[in-house]
């Protein structure tokens, strides 16, 4: 419902908040104070270890505050955000005129990546350019770009691909230049023809023979990484393995552009697209969004609610969270914001007891047994919930999709990961303590034992200081030492030849040939049986 | 704005737990209709009494351990629970019997263990047994196909036990052809002797065998549909049929062939509509398969060797216990388990 019109414009709203945590890792570090000025494009915060990246100023403006506020996150905490006013100037920091990245190396274009702030736009928000890295063992075999797109509702990459084909297709040689793939290969779902044509138009205007187009069937989740990476190649990455270990990287279509805006302009991650879309919103759309504009005043500028609305969703109807309120900002992992009019009821009034249909095991990409998950999920049995692998659900929502009895099966796996999570801190905790306690024991004791030794040395020192002279003794060992030392130095040390020093290869392969045939001469005098092998002695 | 908080995902499909026992309710008809055209008016009553006993029960339990009673009556799984006894038990079986399994099965079966979903057994085959050891005299009064009373004579004959006065009880009932066959071989006639009779034919027999086409009929709809799975049917009728063949390979005279045991003593009702009750069955693939195989093989056994004219109802509850430990040891391979 929300690909009828071109991508809206960025618009620079009134304020912008930036929380310093936009992708999985560390925060980043914050690097302004309250009042300073800065520029678009300007670092504002700088990676904190090596999961993360720095943060950029999407226009100019000034630092109003630095503090914490409400972010789009499923637990609803605060955490730390900059807010910058905007000037309405948009001026831009000097930007370095970027080479071309067929001559930089490998590591050289993931340092850009990073320093761009690129993450997964695809929701999940891991930083890009680690997933770039994959090791000087592992050799790549394919770069899997993500355009399946499988959540209903959500467009943005669709739009993407429809109208900037060839920036996302430049960013994703560039991707596969620094990861040095053999193959590349773009799985794009069958529902989404124009953006196909698009991209095979691309494809063949830029001559480009290194980039393979696939068409999947439109399955839901067929977007997740491990189930693309199955349709389009048939490798099955590992259960709690990364595709990696496969020999497989897979990138989203987003993080496509932001890479190609990054490395052939040097412009940093500042805005992304947004799908604003659901029955609760008058004007369904996709539109570019400066990172941080709040959503209450991003859904005002581009055509507002309807009076309808009840529920509003960040992220697609399957697997997003929704907010509870949207004086929120828009992240990098906002890819979607979906109003609907009724509250789904996925609190457990309707739910019915479950029958054990097994329609959730079915569907499930996966291959768990969701009936037996939720039935020791909810007896709280977190043995047996491992037992059933629960660490392998991806919560893609199809088992609650499905279930006839209504049961928020999802939310009960997520209830007994948390659980298990906190159970595992806890017992990291208490072991940690334990080993503190009694490594303290152990240092008491060794320092008592240390104190006696120490007691016990003195007293026999007090005794024999006054009987023998112990210098005499320690003058006549070292002199014996000096003697064996010359002693093995005259024995031990190889005849070498004299003036060795600044030699040319062929000399050096002179004397290692004239080397070895001494040695093949020597050998040959004591077993003169067998011939020795001539050719593999001297070459 | 401020809006209300759930949690994903926020699309639900159309399915719900009354749909899938209406449907498979929709598919008892067939097998029901050819019932009523051999049997007449009687199943049809036995099938109204269990039902009103069902849902009146099940109503009192509901309140007793104090649940929301409208979604749950609605659900139609008591309704479903009476219609499959209804049909396992006898036509001429009085209606206090059908009461007091009805009874069984939804009280005692389903909600003292906890109501629906939380059944370790199939009720309605709770309540056969319960029925089937307390009073094996009355669960062998079969009717005889084409008795022709009408609707009245009928409800008097079940409600009140009194047999119209043109017609002899002992006239209107007869042997089921599994009973028959075990009284026929306890007096060591041959086998062939009673296949030829007929009382085992499609064309001039009782009925039965078109009444097992009948349910055919409609499990092959729920398969369609997939409201039931097809390891089930597919491993129960599997089972019995190779159990068959391999003895009446062995012995004809004394042992029963496959067609025989497939089409006689409701195995396809059991094999369609009774094993496949899904909170009591099991619930992985592999697992179901090997759950309907042993009741297949169970059935078979208490059938030819056992004491019970019929053995579904215990190959059933036999196997169900065993359910918890295939579920176990017949997990799928979760995506990633197997080698690259």
């Amino acid at each position: 419902m929300s690909t009828g019109q071109p991508i809206g414009e960025v618009f620079i709203p009134s304020k912008l908040v930036l929380p310093l945590q936009q992708h999985i890792g560390e925060a980043s570090e914050c690097l302004l104070k309250t009042g300073d000025k800065v520029l678009k494009g300007q670092v504002i915060a700088r990676a904190n270890g090596y999961v993360s990246v720095p943060l950029h100023a999407p226009t100019s403006g000034t630092v109003t505050a630095i503090d914490k506020q409400a972010v789009p996150h499923p637990s609803g905490l605060d955490a730390l955000c900059v807010t910058i006013e905007p000037d309405q100037q948009d001026t831009w920091i000097d930007i370095e005129t970027p080479s071309d990245y067929k001559d930089m190396d490998p590591s050289a274009l993931r340092n850009r990546i990073r320093d761009a702030g690129i993450v997964g736009l695809g929701g999940a928000g891991f930083p890009s350019f680690i997933k770039l890295n994959p090791g000087a063992r592992t050799a790549i075999d394919e770069l899997i770009i993500n355009a399946a797109e499988c959540e209903p509702y959500i467009t943005c990459d669709d739009m993407l691909m429809r109208e900037r084909a060839a920036q996302v297709l430049q960013g994703i040689q560039v991707m596969q230049h620094a990861l040095q793939a053999k193959r590349c290969i773009i799985g794009i779902e069958d529902n989404k023809p124009e953006a196909l044509k698009a991209l095979s138009d691309s494809l063949q205007q830029a001559g480009i023979d290194s980039i393979e187009l696939q068409a999947i069937p439109t399955i839901y989740p067929a977007g997740g990484e491990k189930q693309l990476i199955r349709v389009l190649t048939g490798k099955d990455t590992p259960s709690q393995g990364l595709p990696l270990d496969i020999g497989v990287v897979c990138q989203n279509v987003g993080t496509a552009c932001a890479v190609y805006e990054a490395i052939s302009h040097g412009r940093p991650l500042l805005s992304r697209i947004v799908t604003l879309t659901g029955d609760g919103i008058r004007q369904p759309a996709n539109h570019e969004v400066l990172i941080g504009t709040p959503i209450d005043e991003f859904i005002q500028h581009a055509g507002g609610y309807q009076d309808s609305v009840k529920q509003l969703i960040m992220g697609g109807p399957m697997m997003g969270f929704n907010l509870g309120t949207d004086q929120l900002p828009i992240i990098k992992t906002t890819n979607c914001l979906l109003a609907l009019p009724q509250a789904a009821d996925s609190g457990s009034k309707n739910a019915m007891p479950c029958i054990r249909c097994g329609a959730c095991m079915e569907v499930c990409p996966a291959s768990l047994l969701p009936q037996q998950l939720y039935w020791h999920a909810f007896a709280r049995d977190f043995d047996k919930v491992q037992d059933y692998k629960l660490f392998d659900c991806i919560e893609c929502g199809c088992c609650s999709y499905v279930c006839p009895s209504q049961i928020p099966l999802v939310q009960y796996y997520r209830f007994a990961k948390t659980e298990i999570w906190a159970q595992e801190r806890d017992k990291i905790k208490s072991d940690h303590a334990r080993g503190r306690h009694e490594f303290r024991l152990e240092r008491l004791e060794k320092e008592k034992q240390e104190r006696a030794e120490r007691m016990r040395k003195k007293k026999a020192a007090l005794q024999t200081s006054k009987g023998k002279k112990p210098a005499a003794d320690d003058k006549k060992d070292a002199i014996q030492a000096a003697l064996a030392r010359v002693k093995a130095k005259q024995q031990g040390k190889p005849a070498q030849g004299q003036n060795t020093d600044n030699l040319t290869a062929e000399q050096l392969q002179k004397i290692q040939e004239i080397d070895a045939r001494r040695a093949k001469q020597k050998s040959g005098e004591t077993d003169t049986g067998k011939k020795p092998d001539t050719n593999h002695t001297v070459e | 704005m401020r809006f209300n908080k759930t949690t994903s995902p926020y699309l639900h499909n159309e399915n719900n737990v009354s749909a899938v026992m209406k449907r498979v309710l929709l598919a008892l008809i067939p097998g029901t209709l050819v019932y009523c055209y051999f049997f007449g008016w009687f199943i049809l009553v036995n099938i109204t009494i269990a039902c009103i006993t069902a849902v009146a029960s099940e109503a009192l339990m509901l309140a007793l351990r104090k649940r929301p009673i409208k979604p749950y009556l609605s659900d139609y799984s008591a309704v479903l629970t009476a219609c499959l006894l209804a049909l396992a038990l006898p036509t001429l079986a009085p209606w206090w019997l059908i009461v007091i399994a009805t009874l069984f099965a939804i009280i005692i079966a389903k909600h003292l263990y906890g109501g629906l979903g939380y059944n370790p057994f199939n009720p309605a085959m709770v309540g056969y047994v319960v029925v089937m050891i307390s009073f094996p005299q009355h669960m062998t009064q079969w009717l005889t196909a084409q008795h022709g009373l009408d609707l009245w004579q009928t409800l008097q004959l079940q409600l009140f036990g009194i047999t119209p006065a043109s017609v002899q009880l002992d006239a209107i009932t007869s042997a089921t052809p599994i009973d028959s066959l075990k009284t026929g071989l306890s007096l060591q006639k041959p086998i062939s002797e009673y296949i030829q009779s007929p009382l085992f034919s499609f064309s001039q027999g009782t009925g039965w065998e078109w009444i097992a086409c009948g349910f055919t009929l409609g499990g092959l709809w729920l398969l369609y549909k997939r409201v039931i799975s097809w390891q089930i049917p597919a491993g129960m009728l599997l089972s019995i049929s190779a159990m068959a063949i391999i003895f009446s390979l062995i012995n004809p005279d004394q042992y029963a062939g496959p067609i025989f045991q497939l089409f006689n003593g409701g195995t396809l009702l059991a094999a369609f509509f009774i094993a496949t009750d899904p909170v009591s069955a099991s619930t992985t693939p592999k697992g179901r398969f090997i759950y309907a195989i042993g009741i297949g093989v169970l059935t078979y056994i208490i059938r030819t060797w056992g004491g019970y004219p019929d053995g579904i109802a215990f190959a059933v509850l036999l196997m169900n216990m065993a359910v918890p430990t295939i579920d176990y040891y017949t997990q799928p391979k979760v995506f990633g388990a197997r080698k690259p």
